[in-house]
């Protein structure tokens, strides 16, 4: 027989426990979000923007093109600084508040040169729910727990000293499993590896084509049995590798883009090829579905909502593509350029330019209708996360949450 | 027990005497056993923290030794502020490695003496900042630990930083003498630029530095400011069509390659034969300019060479940027290479650290043009500078001079000495 007491502390436990792990099923773990799809399921933010909606600003001490992640309701962001981008921070902010938590500083071993438009802190963090992971265009790489604790790191700069790129790198690994899949490519010398998130020791090492590239890997997420599969694109095509092992399951070799990324939706790859090309992935072999050439992906990469393939093109465009055909549906005049990729919650897309306006769009069967916009006033290149009701993006100089005032 | 306890004296009896001096002696032997214990105490509290830097001092690369590196974090940030010191003092002979992790170090344990609202020990850490034989990062991060604190510090510190190893508070001393320099006008003004001048490192600072100077009437000299190399002989163009001749070690390189490279010599380029030819650019960031100087052979291989002369033994750096693929030989020894095409150039795109031999060393290079035909894809050139880690230009050293004649200049007739 369990006293009253007892049974009081099991429930609090227990409701502790399921608070968490409600919490933790908001995350947005990395680039792109949890499946590096664009996608935020169970989100709900506002639709109508205005100042109201801007819940806080929290200042960053350095630059950078890096997305926030979110872990158990903190965000993580990454930023550089100094003459020549040198210093490398990783920031912990209260999703709630906005109060930082901790900030950690480190000294970047790898050339930290980038285009003026880039930042040292271009690509975005990653984390694994336990431990995040801060990756910069110098190629150095840190692994703390989510109280700033160093748990390892690598110097890829300083390792492989050639696979740098005078613009800048930007590819943002993404985590599988107990992997983080680091893809760094550059004309000089180009890798990807698979990296144990525990002890920062390479597991695989794969070479890649030695071209300059700014893709990041994407993900077909293990499901109903079948393997997760990781996606790295470049301009030869889209390899995937097992992400356990690195070995090359199959091979799309009709040509990438090398600056927007593939997405996945519903176990169909939408590439940025020739335009935008479907494809079908089986376990070693792939199937083109359809291209479509009128499609054309500029920094952004796609986003699948419902039955459609949303894609930004170099005039700040919004292009909606059938998902069945790929034959174009219907266009959306935005004011561009963008660079950061949109999210997709709720039903709506929502999508920041370069210059800081952010749009609330309703992407419907046969039309696009711009919500709201707001213009938060400061050069955002970043893609936003998702979590908790709140939109967070990061400028030069803050991090901001956009959410339904309370 | 009642005597004892009612007071005792040595004297009151010889038998009580004894029993009091035994107490005394035990009792003695108890404190010095305890102040022995104590001292180990001491001494073994300050060992853990020296094997702990020691451990992250010398952290590995490719994520090696990672655990042995996290309990070796756990145990300084767990000894607080009395890590902090020699925290900051293993950074001068740490891997870059070493450095993350002890920095990591040192910012848990400031952080939790702010939260705790624990004092900083601001003395020790003032004072290591002002010895500037300790590392540059370690001094800056001790400084931006201290002036989080206390912003006033740096009216009184950064003064007199304009000739401090450290790139950073070289910068901050400039950026104070140009604020005051803008406030004020003629030969005040020049004065403090010129002052500012003596210690910019940074291409943003000395070209403000430079304009307001030239502008006063000044001469100003950026290019021997940064110890660019303005003289260069040049021989080519040979074959890089599709991007083969990187790789292809034509005779020059040959020659490079064996330390005997011979600027009299002629060779079979692309194009017929071609022979070495001086190069000088008054360029005030030491731009050698092939498209234009020359020619902007598409699809093209070029070798410069150039002397430099040390007057020791020494470490330098040297700094260079082309937006075309090259390689660097120092002294016939090849110490970096790069395939990479029109990804941009700028001022210090490159460091390579080199040693240098006294007397007179040869730096030669190899640079590519490809055969691109965007108009961004078209500049053929380099500059390139020897300097110190802190980013001081270095000039080449007294010409050597041997039995009292100079020295025979290592590019003719195969550079033989």
């Amino acid at each position: 027989m369990i006293r009253p007491v007892a049974k009081f502390v099991i429930l609090a436990v227990v409701c502790s426990v399921l608070s968490a792990v409600s919490l933790r099923a908001g995350d947005w773990k990395q680039f792109r979000g949890n499946e590096a799809n664009s996608v935020a399921s169970g989100e709900s933010l506002p639709t109508e923007l205005s100042g109201s909606t801007i819940a806080w600003k929290a200042a960053l001490p350095g630059r950078g093109v890096s997305g926030p992640v979110i872990v158990d309701g903190r965000v993580f962001v990454s930023a550089s600084s100094g003459y020549t981008q040198n210093r490398l921070h990783v920031v912990s902010i209260d999703a709630e508040n906005g109060m930082q938590l901790w900030q950690r500083q480190f000294y970047a071993a790898g050339r930290t040169q980038t285009h003026e438009k880039m930042a040292n802190a271009t690509p975005t963090m990653a984390s694994d729910g336990q431990r995040v992971f801060a990756f910069f265009s110098s190629n150095d790489l840190f692994c703390l727990d989510l109280k700033g604790r160093l748990l390892w790191y690598r110097g890829l700069g300083r390792e492989f000293p050639n696979a740098s790129n005078s613009l800048g790198m930007s590819s943002s690994p993404i985590v599988v499993g107990g992997i983080l899949v680091v893809q760094v490519e550059s004309d000089a010398e180009a890798f990807a590896c698979g990296v144990d998130v525990i002890t920062g020791e390479t597991r695989w090492q794969i070479q890649r084509p030695r071209a300059a590239n700014w893709t990041s890997p994407a993900l077909i997420p293990g499901r109903a049995g079948r393997a997760a599969q990781v996606l790295l694109q470049s301009s030869k095509g889209l390899t995937a590798v097992d992400p356990e092992s690195g070995k090359i399951l199959w091979d799309f070799d009709k040509g990438a883009s090398t600056i927007p990324s593939a997405t996945v939706a519903a176990g169909t790859v939408y590439v940025p090829s020739n335009g935008l090309t479907a494809l079908k992935p089986g376990v070693d072999a792939v199937e083109q579905l359809w291209n479509s050439g009128s499609i054309s992906p500029a920094t952004s990469s796609p986003v699948v909502a419902g039955n459609l393939a949303l894609v930004l093109n170099s005039s700040g465009v919004l292009n909606a593509a059938s998902l069945e055909t790929g034959e174009r549906v219907w266009q959306l005049r935005l004011r561009g350029p963008f660079s950061g990729t949109p999210v997709f919650a709720g039903g709506h897309l929502y999508l920041v330019n370069e210059a800081g306006v952010a749009f609330v769009v309703k992407p419907e069967a046969d039309q696009g209708t711009i919500v709201s916009e707001l213009d938060l006033g400061e050069t955002i290149l970043c893609s936003p996360g998702v979590s908790g009701g709140g939109l967070f993006v990061r400028s030069d100089g803050h991090l901001i949450k956009l959410a339904t005032p309370k | 027990m009642a005597g004892l306890s009612g007071g005792w004296s040595a004297g009151r009896s010889p038998g009580r005497a004894v029993v009091v001096r035994a107490v005394a002696g035990v009792l003695a032997l108890l404190v010095v056993l305890a102040a022995d214990a104590g001292a180990a105490k001491k001494k073994e509290r300050p060992d853990a923290i020296t094997e702990a830097v020691g451990i992250l001092q010398s952290a590995k690369t490719a994520g090696q030794g990672s655990r042995e590196n996290q309990r070796a974090l756990v145990a300084l940030t767990g000894s607080g502020e009395r890590a902090m010191l020699p925290i900051l003092t293993g950074f001068q002979k740490a891997t870059p490695e070493g450095l993350n992790w002890l920095r990591n170090a040192f910012e848990q344990i400031a952080e939790s003496l702010r939260a705790s609202r624990k004092p900083l020990p601001a003395d020790a850490l003032r004072a290591f900042v002002m010895e500037t034989g300790n590392s540059a990062d370690a001094r800056r991060l001790a400084w931006d630990t201290l002036v989080s604190e206390d912003a006033r510090l740096a009216e009184q510190v950064i003064p007199g930083m304009l000739n401090d190893p450290s790139p950073e508070f070289r910068r901050d001393a400039v950026e104070l003498l140009l604020k005051q320099a803008a406030q004020v006008e003629g030969a005040a003004a020049t004065d403090l630029y010129r002052r500012a001048m003596g210690g910019a490192v940074h291409e943003d600072q000395v070209k403000t530095i430079a304009e307001a100077l030239r502008k006063a009437g000044e001469t100003v000299d950026i290019s021997r400011h940064f110890g660019f190399v303005t003289s260069w002989k040049i021989v080519g163009p040979f074959d890089n069509r599709e991007e083969k001749g990187f790789a292809v070690a034509y005779a020059p390189e040959t020659e490079i390659a064996q330390e005997r490279p011979n600027v009299e010599a002629e060779y079979d380029g692309m194009n017929g034969k071609v022979r070495w030819q001086t190069v000088e650019t008054t360029d005030d960031f030491g731009v050698v300019d092939i498209a234009k100087q020359i020619e902007n052979f598409k699809g093209s291989v070029m070798y410069a060479v150039a002397e430099w002369s040390s007057p020791a033994q020494q470490t330098l750096q040297v700094r260079l940027g082309t937006p075309n693929a090259w390689k660097l030989w120092v002294n016939g020894a090849l110490v970096f290479e790069r395939e990479e095409y029109h990804r941009s150039t700028q001022l210090d795109q490159y460091s390579v650290p080199v040693q240098l031999k006294p007397g007179v060393n040869v730096l030669a290079f190899k640079i590519c043009q490809n055969e691109q035909t965007q108009d961004w894809a078209q500049k053929y050139q380099f500059q390139l500078r020897v300097c110190d880690s802190t980013g001081v230009g270095v000039l080449p050293g007294p010409v050597v001079v041997r039995n009292g004649v100079s020295r025979k200049t290592a590019l003719n007739k195969g550079g033989a000495e």
